[in-house]
């Protein structure tokens, strides 16, 4: 009866016994990131329950991620199948007016610019002894597009979810202080005071309603393995732009959003797992990370000055820098970049048509690189 | 494939395909516009 009554009581401190270093330190790190949603309000919707979902996968011999557990079967049946990007996907789609980057269609050229990053930082991730899927999940990082990054590292790299998924939304959130030392130095303050005027209405309901059919066959069929990303996202475009299915936009950009947030996010924080986490390679995949939207940002201003130059001087480089997707705050970015130097310079509807682009472009950026994947026999 | 090989055919293809990409797109859009210009009187609707 006494061994009955120890072995009892050892079951209550069994889960303190089996604590791993590593499992405190992931807990602190989920309590940081609750407070950085909570109490900084940082990407909240998502903060809140990554970090929760790291705090619950480090309390040992819970088995919350192994079979049956449940995190385990929300991941399994969302992120291993990639539906729920896709999902988020669709809500994007319906909660974007692709309005202003219709009304100069140039503009999609910044969207492209900045996607370079993605490609330069696969490159340097390569070059730094990542296998060739590791470089593309690090790569895609400068997508600036959390459920791109998420769809591309759960399919090829799933060991490098976590690091990439944090890296993604900390990263995006952080854009109003990467940004603007860069868009700084590359700028001189003649370009920054450009004034662009108003951007003008001149697109008619009927584009706007091609648009997203435009966008999924041509793009699909240059791209097809990037279909699921550019189909959904124009699928919620379409369901907003033809004004016939309020109901579909309004659950897509609300109810479905809401609660595949929810679950994307404990999922994620669910593959924080201390044990795999803490390692030399989450950190080297932070620093790409940083570095792949610093590129980006770069890119999409040298980019800005081209078209500056081949515009006559009409468009200000500053807007480039929204090309890099993180909708809406890039293009928050740059708008108030132009007013520190110009205060009647209102840049923001035209930085709103980068931006757009930068999202369309993030979307095409990746499936152009799981194509060419495709092309070389690599996936 | 070497990852040297991989890394500047991923820089100039990914690159290349995506800028190419846009810029058909953009053209395209441009077409639609002229195809289907804007009139004010869908203001109202």
């Amino acid at each position: 009866m006494f061994e009955a009554i120890v072995n009892g009581l050892y079951g209550l401190i069994a889960g303190f016994v089996s604590l791993h270093w590593s499992n405190p330190v992931m807990v602190g790190l989920g309590c940081l990131l609750l407070y950085l949603g909570i109490k900084k309000g940082i990407e909240p919707l998502l903060l809140v329950p990554i970090g929760f979902g790291c705090i619950l996968v480090n309390i040992p011999l819970a088995g919350l991620m192994e079979e049956d557990g449940f995190l385990r079967t929300i991941y399994d049946a969302g992120i291993a199948t990639e539906l729920f990007p896709l999902f988020i996907f669709i809500g994007i789609g319906a909660m974007t007016d692709f309005g202003p980057l219709l009304e100069n269609p140039r503009i999609f050229l910044l969207g492209a610019a900045g996607q370079f990053g993605i490609f330069l930082t696969l490159a340097l991730a390569l070059a730094l002894g990542f296998s060739k899927l590791d470089a593309v999940a690090i790569g895609v990082i400068g997508a600036c597009d959390g459920p791109t990054a998420i769809y591309v590292s759960s399919k090829y790299a799933p060991h490098l979810l976590s690091a990439v998924s944090v890296a993604a939304y900390s990263y995006m959130s952080l854009v109003p202080i990467i940004q603007p030392p860069i868009m700084k130095f590359l700028t001189t303050e003649e370009e920054r005071k450009i004034n662009m005027g108003a951007v003008k209405k001149t697109v008619s309901k009927t584009t706007k309603i091609l648009f997203p059919l435009v966008v999924t066959v041509i793009g699909g069929l240059i791209a097809p393995k990037g279909l699921p990303l550019l189909g959904t996202i124009m699928l919620g475009n379409l369901m907003r732009e033809s004004g016939v299915v309020s109901r579909l936009t309004k659950a897509s950009e609300n109810e479905i959003a809401n609660i595949v947030t929810l679950l994307l996010g404990i999922s994620i924080g669910a593959t924080m797992d201390g044990r795999n986490f803490l390692t030399p390679q989450t950190l080297m995949v932070l620093c790409l990370g940083f570095v792949a939207i610093c590129l980006d940002t770069v890119c999409g201003v040298m980019f800005g000055k081209l078209l500056k130059v081949l515009s006559g001087g009409k468009v200000n480089p500053l807007i480039g820098a929204a090309g890099i997707s993180a909708y809406p705050m890039a293009a928050r970015v740059a708008q108030r970049e132009g007013q520190k130097y110009n205060p009647k310079n209102f840049l923001l509807m035209h930085a709103m048509g980068a931006n757009t682009g930068g999202q369309v472009g993030s979307v095409m950026a990746a499936a152009v690189m799981l194509s060419v994947l495709k092309g070389m026999g690599v996936i | 494939m070497d990852n040297w090989t991989f890394g500047i055919t991923m820089v100039v293809v990914g690159m290349g395909g995506t800028i190419l990409t846009m810029w058909g797109l953009s053209l395209l859009m441009g077409l639609l516009k002229k195809a289907f210009p804007y009139k004010k009187e869908e203001e109202g609707k």
